[in-house]
């Protein structure tokens, strides 16, 4: 392989710094989800650069637990959206103060 | 110059064009079909970087399953009106993007201190997986990693039933004795 590493950790850093963004900037929920999706994804491909530089295969075994994990979370994530908007009518973050002191 | 150079400097541009796509649309399903492109984008790094399993699972998991879940929930809720852009907090745009500048700037940094921006990746990476990546991945998974394994057996389940549990729509319940009082109620009333 001839592209140097450093350039897929750059392309990974560059996305986790897209999806902060997004999770910073926007207030509906499902947008912050994706956001977090993009994180998760570009943190992935971190794992797997890393695996390829090291020659070890552990990175890509982690890199699936973390797709698992990722899995797992999606759907309870939605879960949660699903029910607060069923009480709110809304996704929007803002509006979510029943827990504030 | 190498084909491999040539799909990423395809496949990259692409990838990061889609992310910025994602943040930008206002219909929140064209920004769910721009993070499905992001996926393949990085399904196609998985390739360059010799992972062909995760690969495999990176399109199956997340350009399949994950996303059907997001656009099937922003479709059931109906929340895929344009969203209002007023800005509420002060500065949280632009103090968000200048974080994410200086993120970028750091790793950049932190890049050219420690790795290099020329080092290849090294030679013996086929000789790790004589017969295949997914069995090589499957040999490192059940030997060295078994015991995290049955763990996340066990974090999907409890994920599915929390699910089940979350989703559900509250039902009261009506006791006999309820429903008798109430039919007194009406047997009485006139």
């Amino acid at each position: 392989m001839r592209t140097p590493i450093a350039y897929f950790l750059l392309l990974a850093g560059l996305l986790f710094a897209i999806g902060t963004v997004g999770v910073l900037v926007n207030r509906n929920a499902l947008r912050i989800f994706m956001s977090v999706e993009l994180q998760l994804n570009a943190v992935n491909l971190t794992l797997v650069a890393f695996a390829r530089m090291h020659n070890d295969l552990s990175g890509q075994v982690l890199a699936f637990f973390s797709m698992v994990v990722a899995a797992a979370e999606v759907v309870v994530g939605l879960a949660i959206i699903v029910s607060i908007y069923r009480r709110h009518r809304s996704v929007d973050v803002d509006d979510l103060r029943e827990m504030r002191w | 110059m190498p084909l491999d150079n040539v799909v990423f400097w395809v496949f990259a541009p692409i990838s990061i064009a889609a992310a910025i796509g994602m943040l930008v649309m206002r219909n929140v399903i064209h920004s769910a079909l721009f993070l499905v492109v992001n996926f393949g984008c990085i399904a196609v790094m998985f390739l360059l970087l010799d992972a062909p399993f995760l690969f495999a699972v990176q399109i199956v998991v997340y350009a399949g399953a994950i996303m059907v879940l997001f656009l099937f929930v922003i479709m059931l809720l109906g929340v895929d009106r344009d969203d209002v852009r007023t800005e509420r907090l002060f500065l949280q745009r632009p103090l968000a993007i200048v974080l994410a500048i200086a993120f970028v700037a750091e790793i950049s940094v932190a890049l050219r201190a420690g790795i290099g921006f020329a080092t290849l990746a090294p030679e013996g990476f086929d000789q790790l997986q004589p017969t295949g990546n997914a069995q090589a991945v499957a040999e490192v998974l059940f030997r060295d990693y078994f015991f995290p394994f049955e763990v996340t057996s066990i974090l999907l389940i409890v994920a599915a039933m929390a699910t089940m549990v979350l989703a559900q729509r509250k039902v009261r319940v009506v006791t006999q004795a309820e429903l008798d009082a109430s039919g007194a109620d009406v047997g009485a009333a006139p």
